[in-house]
C-alpha cells in the first residue's frame, strides 16, 4: 500500500517542532508500525535526512518503551502498544498523523521520543514494598486468597507506557498510579504502608504536572494492557482512607 | 523460555572420541596458559558456598558509604544488585540505555522461575536442580556455580514474594507451580505468561525504593561506552547521556556489569532492539577473557519472518508442541497451496516419522535443525524471503477435533491470540507456521567463583557471564541466574573485594581515563564524517545473515572460514562506507547502532573462530563433523570439556585462547540419547 504520512518533528526540546509530510510506497501489511518506520528511516537516511526519533525496545508489547498519537489515539486503532500495530489496520492511500505523547509532565526530546522519567518519580514515593534482601520470610508463610493475587497480577501488568496520560484531556496519571495502589493494596504484604505510599505517589504526581482526574475513562479506552477505570476508585478510597487516618 | 533438553531421554554413559588431532581453528588464535579459578572452592559440594561466604572478607558499615559502586544494567541481574547493594549502604550509580530501569529486557521473559523448594513434594531438591542443570548444560558449565544457583533459588521465591511478585496461586492461597519444558518435577514459579516482566517490576521497585532512599543514583538513557582500568583494575567507565551527547566519566571502586546477552548479533532474534554487546566488548578489549562465545540458544517455536522489513522476532511458548503437530508439504508444488487443502498423505509429520518415540516432543535443538533442513530442502512454507520459504507448519486440527476448542483455547488461547494480532491469520482455522530464532546466549565473560572477570574490579552478573547454563540453558533458569547473582551472591563476593577499598582516588585527567575518554569521542568523530553510502541497519542485517547462515543452528569447518572472511570483509567496508547523519550533540540512533554494530563485527568473528575451535556437537552447538551415523550429536568429553577463555590481543592480531579445564566430581558425565 501507500501512505502519506504526517509526522511531528522537532530537533530537541528547546526547539519548536512541526509536522512534516512523507511519502511512503509499497508498504507491506504484514509490518508492524515500527517497521514502516523503520521503512521510511532508511528511506530519509538514503535521501541524505536525519531519521525520525522514535522509541521502541522489546517489540512485543511488553517493555512499554514505544508510544505514538496515531491519528490522535494513543497507540492507533486497535487495543494494543504501537509495537504490537500491524499495517494491515490502515488502507492504501491513507493519510496517518503520527505524534509523541502530549503531556507538560512528559516534555518532548526529539521528534517522537518524550521524557516519562516522572512515572519513576512516582514510583520512588513510595510504589513499593520495603524488604530488604535476604530477610524475606518463608513465601508460604503469608497465604493470599487466590481472587485477590489474580486480580493484583491484572493490574501490575501496567507497563508504565503512559498512554493513560497521552489519552486524557487532563494529562492525568491517575489510572498509572490506580493500577501501582490496587496492586500492593490487595497483598498482605502491601497494607504496612499502605496510607503513606497513596498519599505520597499522590502529592509527587500533582508535583509533576499531571493533571486531576474527572473520570472521562479515555485512559482505560486507550491502555493497551486494559487496566480497568475502577483502579481510580481504589486509588480514591485509599486516599480517602489514608487522610482520614491522619496521613 | 522453556525447555527439554534433558528430559525424557535414555543416557549411554559413553562418550565419542576423536580418532585424529583436529585443531580447525589453527591458524585464527594463539594458545594461551591454561585459566584456573583462583576463587573455586573445595570440600564437599553441599557446603562451598556457605564457606565461601564465611571467608569472604566483611566491609564495615561505616567504610560502606566511602565505596563507589558501578552497575551497567538495570535488567534482574543488574536492578537486584543495584537495590541490595544500596540496602547495604554502598555509594551505587546505576546506568541504563532505556528510558527507565524498568524496561530492561528481562521484562519479556515469559515462561517461569525455576526454585527448588520442593513445595508439591515430587522428590526435587538443591540437588536435583543442580544435577538438572548441569545436565541441560550439556556437561560445560561448572560445577561449583551451578549448585550454587540451585542453593540460593529458594530464597529468590521468599525475596519476590515479599516485594509483592503476584506469582499465581491455588485456592487455598499458596504458591502454585508447573512443570516446565517436560521436566519430571514441578519446580516453576510463574506470573502467567508474564513473569519475567512481575520480577522486573519486583526488582525495580526495590531500586526505586533505593534511589529515593539516596543510596542508588540512576542514570536511564545513559550508555556505556569504554571501561576505565587503571593499574590493571578496573575503576570506572565513560558513558554517554544519549539525551544530550555529552560524554561523561564516572569513576568507583568497582564496576559491576550485568549488562545481558548478545543475541542481536544474528540481527534478527527475540532480544530487544537496543540489546547489546558494546558494555562487555569494551571490557574485553581492556582485558576480560570472553568465555564459550559460540553458545548460543536457538528456540523452534517463533513466528517466522516476512519480508526484509522484520526487525525483530517473537517467541511463543513452546508448550505449543504438546498438542500441535510440525509438518510440511511432501511435495515442493504444493508449498504456497492454502495448507487445509493438501491432503493427509501429501504431509510430511517428518518429527514424528524421524524420531516416532519422542515425535514433535524432542529437544529444542533438533527440532530446530530439522525444520531448518525441510526448509533448505525447499520444502518451507509461508512467504518467500530472499528466495526462500522459511516456515513449517505447526497444526492444531487434530487437537481441536480431539478435545475441542474450549480445551484448546483455555491452554493455548493467549498465545493463540498473539500470533494472529502478528500474523494476521487466525490459528484455529489455519495452521500456525513457525521457524527457529536465536534467543539467549549462554557465552559471556568469562567470571570466577566470585563472579570477577579476569580484570580485578570488574564483575560481571546475569546473561552478560557465562558461568551457569553450560552449552545449553534449562527454561525458567535465566531468570532464576539473574536474581540469584544479583540479590544473593554478588552482594557477598563483592565485599571481599572491597575490603581492601576505598581504593586510592584517580582524578578525571588520569592518563587512562584521557585515553578512554579519546578512544571515545575519535570512534563517534568517525562515524559522524564517513558519510559513505550505507545505513547501519543495512550493515546489521548482512551481519546477521552470515551468523545466522555458518554459525546458527549448523556449523561446519567450511561454513565457519567463509563466513569469517565475509565478516572481515564485511567490517571494513562498514568503516569506510558507513552513512550516519545528525549530530553528536542531541539524541542520535543512527550514532548509538553504529558503535553496536561496530562491536557485534568483532564479536562475529570471534565467535566464529570460537565455534571453529570446538569441534564437537554438545548443547544448542551442532558441528556437522561431528555425528553419530544416524546424524545426532556427538560429544567429545576427552576434547572439549572446557571453558574456552579468549583473550583479546589487539586489534591486528588474533586473538589467545586460554583453557579452564572442567572437573566434575559430585555428578558423573553421561552422553544424551533419545532415539
Amino acid at each position: 500500500m501507500n501512505l502519506t504520512l504526517k509526522i511531528w518533528r522537532q530537533p530537541d526540546a528547546a526547539s519548536a517542532g512541526a509536522m512534516h509530510t512523507y511519502q511512503l510506497a509499497d508498504v507491506s501489511e504484514d509490518m508492524s508500525f515500527l517497521e514502516m518506520l523503520d521503512v521510511l528511516n532508511e528511506q530519509l537516511n538514503d535521501q541524505g535526512e536525519e531519521p525520525i526519533a522514535f522509541d521502541s525496545d522489546c517489540r512485543e508489547g511488553i517493555c512499554g518503551t514505544c508510544g505514538l498519537m496515531i491519528n490522535g489515539e494513543a497507540h492507533g486503532p486497535e487495543v494494543t502498544t504501537t509495537c504490537q500495530l500491524h499495517m494491515r489496520s490502515f488502507s492504501d492511500g491513507e493519510t496517518i498523523t503520527i505524534e509523541p505523547w502530549r503531556s507538560d509532565a512528559f516534555p518532548v526530546i526529539k521528534d517522537l521520543v518524550v521524557d516519562r522519567s516522572a512515572f519513576d518519580r512516582i514510583i520512588q514515593q513510595g510504589g513499593y514494598i520495603s524488604v530488604n534482601t535476604g530477610s524475606a520470610p518463608e513465601a508460604h508463610s503469608v497465604p493470599v486468597p487466590k481472587d485477590d493475587a489474580d486480580r493484583a497480577f491484572n493490574v501490575a501488568t501496567c507497563i508504565s507506557c503512559g498512554a493513560c496520560v497521552a489519552a486524557c484531556p487532563n494529562g492525568s496519571a491517575s489510572l498509572f498510579m490506580g493500577a501501582k495502589v490496587t496492586h500492593l493494596g490487595l497483598l498482605p504484604q502491601g497494607q504496612p504502608e499502605r496510607d503513606e505510599r497513596v498519599v505520597n505517589m499522590v502529592a509527587q504526581h500533582d508535583h509533576e504536572g499531571f493533571g486531576g482526574c474527572t473520570n472521562i475513562g479515555a485512559c482505560t479506552a486507550a491502555c493497551p494492557k486494559e487496566i480497568p477505570l475502577d483502579v481510580i476508585s481504589q486509588l480514591n478510597k485509599d486516599l480517602r482512607t489514608a487522610i482520614r487516618n491522619g496521613h | 523460555m522453556d525447555m527439554p533438553d534433558t528430559v525424557t531421554s535414555t543416557e549411554a554413559s559413553a562418550s565419542g572420541s576423536l580418532d585424529g588431532d583436529y585443531d580447525d581453528a589453527a591458524g585464527y588464535y594463539t594458545p594461551g596458559a591454561p585459566l584456573v579459578d583462583a576463587k573455586a572452592p573445595s570440600g564437599p559440594i553441599a557446603e562451598r558456598w556457605q564457606n565461601r561466604k564465611f571467608e569472604a572478607r566483611l566491609v564495615n558499615p561505616a567504610n560502606r558509604r566511602k565505596l563507589d559502586i558501578i552497575i551497567v544494567g538495570t535488567g534482574l541481574a543488574g536492578a537486584s544488585a543495584a537495590a541490595t547493594l544500596g540496602e547495604a549502604g554502598y555509594n551505587v550509580k546505576t546506568f541504563c540505555y532505556q528510558d527507565s530501569p524498568r524496561r530492561a529486557h528481562s521484562i519479556a521473559a515469559q515462561g517461569g522461575i525455576n526454585a527448588a523448594k520442593n513445595y508439591k513434594e515430587d522428590g526435587d531438591s538443591v540437588h536435583r536442580l543442580f544435577y538438572d542443570t548441569v545436565k541441560g548444560g550439556d556437561y560445560r558449565s561448572r560445577e561449583s556455580n551451578v549448585y550454587r544457583l540451585a542453593e540460593v533459588s529458594t530464597n529468590i521465591i521468599d525475596q519476590c514474594v515479599a516485594q509483592g511478585v503476584p506469582f499465581a496461586r491455588e485456592y487455598g492461597g499458596l504458591l502454585d507451580n508447573r512443570s516446565f519444558g517436560g521436566v519430571q518435577v514441578s519446580r516453576t514459579f510463574y506470573a502467567r505468561g508474564q513473569t519475567g516482566q512481575q520480577l522486573l517490576i519486583g526488582a525495580y521497585q526495590a531500586l526505586e525504593r533505593q534511589v529515593s532512599a539516596g543510596t542508588v543514583s540512576m542514570y536511564a538513557r545513559h550508555e556505556m561506552l569504554e571501561l576505565v582500568v587503571v593499574d590493571g583494575k578496573a575503576r570506572g567507565i565513560i558513558a554517554r547521556d544519549m539525551v544530550t551527547g555529552e560524554i561523561q566519566t564516572h569513576l568507583a571502586d568497582v564496576v559491576v556489569l550485568a549488562s545481558g546477552g548478545y543475541g542481536n548479533v544474528f540481527y534478527l532474534s527475540t532480544n530487544a532492539m537496543g540489546s547489546n554487546v558494546t558494555a562487555a566488548w569494551r571490557a574485553h578489549r581492556k582485558g576480560a577473557y570472553m568465555a564459550n562465545p559460540c553458545y548460543t540458544q536457538i528456540h523452534p517455536t517463533c513466528i517466522p519472518v516476512t519480508g526484509s522489513h522484520q526487525s525483530k522476532l517473537t517467541l511463543m511458548s513452546e508448550s505449543l508442541r504438546n498438542d500441535g503437530r510440525i509438518w510440511v508439504p511432501k511435495n515442493q508444488a504444493d508449498c504456497d497451496k492454502d495448507p487445509r487443502d493438501i491432503p493427509e498423505e501429501d504431509r510430511d509429520y517428518y518429527l514424528e516419522r524421524i524420531y516416532p518415540s519422542f515425535g514433535n516432543l524432542v529437544p529444542r535443538d533438533i527440532a530446530s535443525r530439522a525444520a531448518k533442513y525441510q526448509c533448505d530442502d525447499g520444502r518451507g512454507v509461508g512467504p518467500e524471503v530472499d528466495g526462500t520459504r522459511r516456515g513449517v507448519y505447526l497444526d492444531f486440527a487434530d487437537a481441536i477435533e480431539r478435545l475441542g476448542r474450549q480445551a484448546v483455547e483455555t491452554k493455548y488461547g493467549n498465545l493463540f491470540d498473539m500470533y494472529a494480532r502478528i500474523t494476521g491469520e487466525d490459528p484455529y482455522q489455519v495452521p500456525m507456521r513457525i521457524y527457529p530464532a536465536v534467543h539467549y546466549v549462554m557465552g559471556g565473560l568469562w567470571v570466577d567463583y566470585d563472579l570477577q572477570s579476569t580484570i580485578p574490579g570488574l564483575f560481571v552478573t546475569g546473561e552478560a557471564n557465562f558461568s551457569d547454563h553450560g552449552a545449553n540453558r534449562l527454561g525458567a533458569s535465566a531468570l532464576m541466574q539473574g536474581l540469584a547473582d544479583g540479590y544473593f551472591v554478588l552482594p557477598h563476593t563483592i565485599r571481599d573485594y572491597l575490603a581492601d577499598g576505598p581504593f586510592e582516588r584517580i582524578s578525571e585527567d588520569h592518563p587512562a581515563v584521557v585515553e578512554a575518554r579519546e578512544s571515545v569521542t575519535s570512534r563517534i568523530e568517525h562515524f559522524l564524517t564517513v558519510n559513505g553510502e550505507r545505513s547501519v541497519d543495512s550493515y546489521h542485517r548482512e551481519l546477521g545473515n552470515i551468523m545466522w547462515e555458518y554459525c546458527g543452528m549448523e556449523r561446519t569447518e567450511t561454513g565457519l572460514k567463509k563466513a569469517i572472511d565475509l565478516i572481515r570483509g564485511l567490517k571494513e567496508d562498514f568503516y569506510r562506507n558507513v552513512k550516519v547523519l545528525g549530530s553528536a550533540e542531541t539524541l542520535n540512533q543512527s550514532l548509538e547502532k553504529a558503535g553496536r554494530v561496530a562491536d557485534f563485527f568483532e564479536l562475529g568473528e570471534l565467535m566464529c573462530i570460537d565455534a571453529l575451535n570446538r569441534r564437537e556437537s554438545c548443547g544448542g552447538h551442532f558441528r556437522g563433523e561431528s555425528q553419530t551415523e544416524d546424524g545426532e550429536a556427538l560429544r567429545h568429553d576427552e576434547e572439549y570439556a572446557y571453558v574456552s577463555a579468549w583473550e583479546w590481543a589487539g586489534e591486528d592480531s588474533i586473538p589467545i585462547l586460554h583453557k579452564e579445564d572442567l572437573v566434575y566430581t559430585a555428578i558423573e558425565m553421561k552422553q544424551r540419547s533419545y532415539k
